[in-house]
């Protein structure tokens, strides 16, 4: 279902503003979204400030700062800390980017504005729930389907077309692309998302895989594969400079070269 | 989890503008549906000029005067620049289907390029006719 607004017990209240550090000449304003599931209120914004000549150069590190310092409640998700990890995906300062390598002195706006990341069920506060995106994910098999018998040793690629995986192995699944896309925020329930198309195509080009004609035939059906509009929100936004439209373009043809 | 309860889940917020920066791929984007949307108004109205034109005189001289007043003719100068902005994104569409076009610095001059040339072409079209 198109929606232009937030549901009734999503509309966003105005939170908590924390105290102000005492001294520091760099202190900068963040703006966090909040939601709490456990006292039945809505989602709200709280304000915090934070002096950035004490501490780390990355979204992540005021994050940590916040809740090591400030508010222990704050919740994220983080790990690995340098954008391979793909769990502190969020939108921050209105675009989808992972918090552990996007810099602080990249936003020029004077209120750094951290929100989940859109349109996606929130289960505590920068968390989105991802069980439909993996289960998308899951849905196009992503793994290598063979027929032949296995060789004696591995499945053997020459470089070329390993090369051809380039741009498409990286992606870490961090949904910021699916959940930049209007067309996903909107059909998701049917659309898989250019993430989980990114993946398809990775292995409908893989040389090894022999199951191109059955991954395309599942494919091949007006919402799954065609929601997408060629928007390139996702491609604007993927913090590992992948570029998912592109992978989907090429799906899209060889759907038209298979009937030709 | 023993004795969780179920909770209605919030969505988090999207609306473009509001928490989604806008962005020339999303604008382009929209920009092709409003036009398209708008184009299909325009042409109601210009089926009614012409169907006016089939009846009697008085009739097509009432329709006749509003499509040619002043409001007629900012409808029609918005039409012919929403004309312009559908065929060039629809181009620009046509080329991205073909797999080109397709890295993000294309992608956007090619968005940008549709914005400024409905506005040049429309401009001429108006010099011309």
């Amino acid at each position: 279902m198109v929606q232009f607004s937030l549901p009734k017990n999503s509309k966003i209240r105005v939170g908590k503003t924390w105290p102000k550090p005492a001294d520091g000449k760099n202190v900068r304003k963040f703006q966090i979204y909040r939601w709490e599931p456990e006292d039945g209120e809505n989602p709200r914004v709280d304000t915090y400030f934070v002096d950035l000549d004490k501490c780390g150069p990355m979204v992540l590190d005021v994050l940590i700062k916040i809740k090591n310092e400030i508010d222990p409640t704050l919740t994220f998700r983080r790990s690995c800390r340098e954008g391979i990890c793909g769990s502190c995906a969020m939108n921050i300062d209105g675009r989808n980017t992972l918090a552990c390598i996007f810099g602080i002195d990249e936003i020029k706006t004077d209120v750094v504005k951290i929100y989940p990341l859109p349109h996606m069920p929130v289960v505590k506060d920068l968390i989105p729930d991802l069980t439909h995106f993996y289960a998308q994910h899951a849905s196009i098999m992503p793994w290598l389907e063979t027929k032949t018998n296995r060789p004696e040793k591995e499945w053997r690629q020459s470089i070329e077309d390993r090369k051809k995986l380039d741009g498409l192995y990286e992606c870490v699944m961090c949904a910021s692309c699916s959940t930049s896309c209007p067309s996903y925020w909107w059909n998701s329930d049917e659309y898989l998302g250019p993430a989980a198309l990114l993946h398809a195509y990775r292995w409908i080009i893989d040389s090894r895989d022999e199951a191109t004609g059955e991954r395309l035939d599942q494919l091949e059906d007006p919402f799954k594969l065609y929601r997408c509009h060629t928007i390139m929100n996702c491609t604007k936004t993927c913090p590992k400079g992948l570029n998912p439209a592109k992978s989907i373009a090429e799906i899209k043809k060889m759907m038209v070269n298979r009937h030709v | 989890m023993a004795e969780s309860k179920r909770v209605e889940r919030p969505l988090s917020p999207f609306m473009i503008g509001q928490y989604y920066r806008p962005q020339i791929t999303s604008i382009s984007s929209i920009l092709t549906r409003i036009t398209g949307n708008a184009l299909a108004v325009s042409a109601i109205l210009a089926v009614w000029w012409l169907m006016a034109a089939t009846g009697t005189p008085e009739h097509f001289e009432a329709v006749n005067w509003f499509m040619t007043s002043f409001i007629g003719d900012v409808i029609f100068t918005l039409t012919t620049l929403g004309i312009w902005y559908h065929y060039l994104a629809g181009m620009r569409h046509l080329y991205f289907d073909s797999g080109r076009g397709l890295e993000l610095e294309t992608a956007e001059k090619l968005g940008i390029a549709c914005m400024i040339g409905s506005v040049v072409l429309t401009l001429l079209t108006i010099i011309i006719v």
